[in-house]
């Protein structure tokens, strides 16, 4: 059962076949066999994930109508503070801390009857392209354990792809939804900004953060979508108007007469070899299916990654002061006498790792007087610019697509010491970011030269998220046809239960 | 272009809280140069016509009506206090003995 679709456990529950109980048991029998390997989770919740999983066989028993999706479980990325439990952000600085409250995110999921197996891995406070940035050490990518299952929801994905789950929460900032989607096979969703609440997501760059639904099949992300999305008077950039209807879009996959424009600046140079083939093809089956690909221009694309690099420390750099020892956390140095000031420095310099303060220092730069125009000012023209490069082609296009990344997955370690290599893995997917738009991944096939992964991206319009989600799902259709079976099938054995 | 020397790295961490080590200063002002001179690209095209956005949403205030909803309790807001006193927040102290 644990490698079925979520929308097929659902099924199998509502039929009778299965309980969640049994269901939720696989699910930490497979967590409990490879996440020694694999390393997806921070903290797994055995009672309480049974526990609900029991309340909503109940509820189901008694004759209750329950949500689309209840009892199936899955895995919430450790940036969502759920009561209770364990929340670190990745981070030192929070170990121990059990939140007072749940984010909206969580509420909506207890409310669907979805079962939270536990807290996923992460790059620390979701800085970070390879989950490498974790205070508790890396995750591996079910695909070759030697490789980086892309960041910062780098545990998410690899939870997926693992079979460990089959459902996951993500936060995409720059695009760790759809990075670590695209290397490890899976899909991954980052709404419309202000289409997913963030109240009790703990904030990195507020003006990009933002929640989605990551998942094996496009069907199942939609269906997490719905679950999750909506308004919320708790977050004041919350966006009040209905939820696009993506489940429905999921299920048609219409691409006729669609006008799909590809980005030039997204593609060649820098790009993969097996990259580029992959994404090619995905685009004939795309024509194949009645759309039509034009060739759009965005030529101010190419600063996006610079911009980022300012806009999202300068945020960092003021959402982390909270992080004081004063409220919750770590607290260090409080010894008699101690000033509260040198308590904070002691306390941050303890519990932030190295990108975290390199992210503090630049951002503290960027903002500070004398600079800010030149660079903080600077970045968001860039960000203006990006906005209107996007107007642009959104008028000779339905939706935009590209790779989602410009390698597949690299080796843990190779790119440690480099920020900047690091920093590159996000070059296609941080404008979407930086308009506040809605972007996916979805895996299109495995790069011929190392047999990993490669990740398509597909780019919609503000609240128009429906569109990416017809696409794909039309995409998805024909490569499965091609395939014969679904990508992760070709997935080497973990062990376990395979 | 502008470079950071150690000194001023030693700024930065103290206005943001962290007391860093001298490795920490070392490595950070010299990666700052690099990642300085990467970004500083967005220069090349912020010209004075270009209007700055700083979200992408339209934002305006958001007000609700003045009710008492459900809050935390004094206990669940100080469960994750490194220390409290009386439901208060135990801190060290702020101000100097002069003060």
């Amino acid at each position: 059962m644990i490698t079925r679709s979520a929308h097929e456990m659902a099924t199998a529950l509502e039929a009778g076949d299965t309980t969640s109980e049994k269901l939720t048991q696989e699910h930490l029998d497979r967590i409990a066999a490879v996440d020694g390997d694999v390393h997806a989770f921070l903290y797994v919740d055995t009672e309480g994930a049974l526990s609900q999983a029991r309340g909503v066989d109940a509820r189901r028993q008694s004759g209750e109508k329950v949500g689309p999706l209840a009892g199936v479980p899955l895995a919430l990325k450790d940036v969502m503070v759920q009561h209770g439990v364990p929340t670190t952000a990745g981070s030192k600085i929070l170990e121990g801390w059990r939140p007072p409250y749940d984010a909206t995110v969580v509420a909506k999921l207890k409310q669907a009857g979805i079962v939270i197996l536990g807290k996923t891995n992460m790059d620390e406070f979701a800085m970070g392209s390879s989950t490498e940035n974790s205070a508790y050490g890396p995750t591996h990518n079910p695909w070759d354990l030697s490789r980086i299952p892309g960041g910062s929801g780098g545990g998410s994905s690899a939870s997926l792809a693992a079979f460990e789950a089959p459902l996951a929460i993500g936060t995409d900032t720059g695009g760790s939804i759809r990075q670590p989607a695209a290397v490890t096979g899976t899909v991954g969703v980052k709404p419309t900004y202000g289409g997913v609440s963030r109240y009790g997501l703990i904030a990195f760059s507020s003006s990009l953060d933002q929640a989605g639904p990551c998942a094996r099949t496009v069907l199942d992300a939609a269906l997490l979508h719905e679950v999750i999305a909506g308004h919320d008077a708790r977050d004041a950039t919350s966006i009040d108007a209905p939820v696009p209807q993506v489940v429905k879009a999921a299920r048609e996959g219409n691409v006729k007469g669609m006008k799909i424009g590809v980005v030039k600046e997204l593609n060649g140079d820098g790009y993969q070899a097996g990259v580029r083939s992959r994404f090619e093809e995905s685009l004939e089956l795309l024509a194949n299916e009645g759309a039509e690909i034009v060739e759009v221009s965005c030529p101010n694309f190419e600063y996006a990654l610079a911009a980022y690099y300012l806009i999202a420390p300068s945020e960092c750099s003021s959402n982390l002061a909270r992080f004081d020892a004063m409220r919750y956390g770590l607290r260090v140095g409080d010894a008699d006498g101690a000033s509260a000031e040198s308590v904070m420095n002691f306390t941050r310099e303890v519990g932030f790792g190295r990108e975290v303060k390199r992210r503090i220092i630049l951002g503290t730069y960027a903002l500070s007087s004398g600079y800010y125009d030149a660079y903080y000012g600077s970045a968001q023209k860039v960000r203006t610019l990006i906005m209107d490069d996007f107007k642009r082609a959104f008028n000779s296009a339905d939706v935009l697509v590209s790779p989602t990344c410009p390698t597949t997955a690299f080796k843990i370690g190779e790119k440690a010491n480099d920020p900047l290599a690091m920093y590159l893995n996000d070059i296609a997917t941080i404008p979407v970011n930086m308009a506040g738009i809605g972007g996916m991944s979805l895996p299109c096939g495995l790069a011929p030269e190392d047999g990993l992964p490669v990740g398509f991206q597909i780019m919609a319009p503000a609240m128009q998220d429906q569109r990416m989600y017809s696409a794909a799902a039309a995409l998805e259709a024909s490569l499965l046809t091609k395939w014969g079976a679904p990508l992760l099938s070709q997935i080497p054995a973990l062990g376990g239960s395979k | 272009m502008s470079t950071l020397s150690r000194a001023d790295v030693a700024n930065l961490a103290r206005l943001a809280r962290i007391e860093m080590t001298d490795q920490e200063l070392d490595d950070l002002s010299s990666e700052m140069d690099v990642i300085l001179s990467a970004v500083a690209r967005v220069q090349e095209v912020a010209t004075s016509d270009v209007k700055p956005t700083s979200h992408p949403l339209p934002l305006r205030n958001v007000v609700r009506g003045d009710v008492v909803t459900p809050s935390l309790s004094p206990e669940a807001a100080l469960s994750g206090a490194p220390a409290s006193e009386e439901q208060r927040f135990r801190v060290p102290q702020i101000l100097g003995e002069e003060a």
